[in-house]
């Protein structure tokens, strides 16, 4: 696999301010309006933003986490069964303005079994999508995010991760590229 | 993470200490499911499971009816006593008959020893056994074991002791497995005829003493006399086991230690436990019911991601 870095940790940084700020101008004190995070990966990003966003506004940002394992459409299609992460929703998002926050946008089957899963919980007047980086041309379901940290070109072989300081160890994101089969 | 090492669910025997701990993780995961405002999963949407009971059952029908429909799947039921059973018909013929009507899937009850692994070899559907005679009721013994986690946080090293007709008692063999392959201790304790001549080569302790077998326990699962298994007189009369074995509060409140209570159901108030200690703090019994719908909708689930489309 070849590497690229395609934000490094001074970018990942600016990038996440510019998306607390975006979110702000929308939505004021947070009153009215919870961030849920897709598990697995999207739960780093709800934390890392509500840190932020406390920070600035002064204000407590509600925020929970939301598993989509039995929401998902590639049940059976799989080899393996997904194993299950922790839902953590322990507010009503009954008329709430919803923030469904996820790292990567990609073909966006995860997006719509969150909706799904989201609306187990109750019915909210809006629901948002923010993503740290956009794979666009790469949808297979007509879903476009309302917050989007970078958009980037890819191929369908290639594949985008966001890490964290404190999983990975360092803020950044990389793409991989597998590299051109030498035996032709 | 792999899935179950197995295709079917036949007996606890058959499963890998990896495979309970899978169930018990997918199990953690359904109980907070159970409990939303909206209690129900699209994963099986596109499965049909079929409920065959050859032998009365509530809770555990209830709970398998409920598990496959909180995953959204197709549900039929059907009950000896309603069928064409009564007219003569194989179990291999009734099997295949509502087999040919698309089912993926077959829960199935049954008195004899063996019947579910008999279908698991001749039907082309994943079997789930719900209880087959003496045999094995493994749902029963995992939630049973799951419970225990629950409420102690951990299996391994705990000391259980299993009470009553243990001759007669599929979840008593099904919950030796469960416990042992979990790490825990396991002891039996009835009357002598109750007691299978060679349960010791299970590694089991053996125990005529329900004070010092309660003494030494951390869970005490208290079993029910099965009448209607019991082919002779194994003991004088109920009230006399109901003496000797019975569980009281006032047996309960005089031990050294406080004990977790177990029921698999259904109770029979005043013979193997008073009503006093079913509905004691320390009783377990309608966790054991609660849990007993998560643990089957992971299994269920978890045996679904291998039918193949």
């Amino acid at each position: 696999m070849e590497k690229q870095v395609i934000l490094n940790e001074k970018q990942f940084e600016l990038t996440l301010n510019r998306l607390c700020f975006q979110l702000i101008e929308n939505h004021d004190l947070f009153q009215n309006t919870v961030l849920i995070g897709l598990q697995p990966r999207g739960v780093h990003l709800v934390n890392r933003l509500k840190q932020k966003l406390e920070s600035i506004i002064q204000q407590p940002v509600t925020c929970g986490a939301l598993d989509i394992t039995f929401y998902r459409d590639d049940f059976r299609r799989r080899e393996r069964p997904i194993i299950p992460s922790v839902t953590n929703i322990d507010f009503v998002i009954e008329g709430k303005n919803v923030v469904l926050v996820d790292d990567v946008l990609f073909t966006g089957r995860t997006i719509r079994s969150g909706i799904d899963a989201m609306l187990a919980y109750g019915r909210p007047s809006k629901v948002e999508l923010l993503t740290f980086i956009d794979r666009r041309f790469r949808r297979q379901l007509p879903i476009q995010a309302d917050y989007i940290g970078k958009t980037i070109d890819t191929l369908a072989s290639e594949r985008v991760n966001v890490e964290w300081k404190e999983i990975e160890g360092k803020d950044n994101i990389l793409l991989y590229t597998p590299e051109k089969n030498s035996n032709g | 993470m792999d899935n179950l090492s197995v295709d079917h669910l036949i007996g606890i025997k058959d499963l890998t200490e990896k495979d309970i701990q899978l169930i018990f993780k997918t199990a953690d995961s359904f109980k907070e499911i159970i409990n939303r405002p909206i209690k129900k999963v699209p994963s099986l949407r596109d499965i049909t499971i079929a409920n065959l009971f050859f032998e009365n059952s509530t809770r555990t029908r209830l709970s398998f009816e409920l598990a496959e429909k909180r995953l959204s799947a197709d549900v039929i039921n059907f009950s000896a006593s309603s069928s064409s059973v009564k007219k003569g018909e194989t179990l291999i013929d009734t099997v295949n008959n509502i087999l040919s009507m698309k089912v993926d899937m077959v829960v199935m009850r049954h008195p004899n020893p063996g019947a579910a692994m008999f279908l698991s070899k001749k039907v082309n559907a994943k079997i789930v056994n719900a209880g087959d005679g003496t045999h094995e009721h493994p749902t029963q013994a995992l939630l049973d074991a799951f419970s225990i986690k629950e409420r102690l946080g951990e299996v391994a090293g705990k000391k259980v002791v299993i009470v009553g007709d243990i001759l007669h008692s599929r979840v008593a063999l099904s919950n030796i497995y469960c416990l042992q392959k979990l790490g825990a201790e396991v002891m039996v304790c009835g009357p002598t005829t109750l007691i299978p001549k060679y349960i010791h080569e299970l590694g089991v302790k053996v125990e005529h003493n329900l004070i010092k077998a309660l003494e030494w326990c951390d869970v005490a699962n208290m079993l029910r006399i099965q009448l209607e298994r019991q082919d002779i007189k194994y003991f004088p009369s109920l009230r006399e086991y109901s003496m000797q074995y019975g569980l009281t509060k006032e047996i309960l409140d005089n031990l050294s230690k406080e004990i977790v209570v177990m029921h698999p159901g259904p109770i029979n108030r005043g013979v193997e436990i008073t009503s006093d200690v079913a509905d004691s703090k320390q009783s377990i019994i309608l966790d054991q019911v609660e849990n007993g719908v998560a643990i089957r909708m992971a299994v269920i689930y978890l045996l679904a991601a291998k039918i193949e489309r």
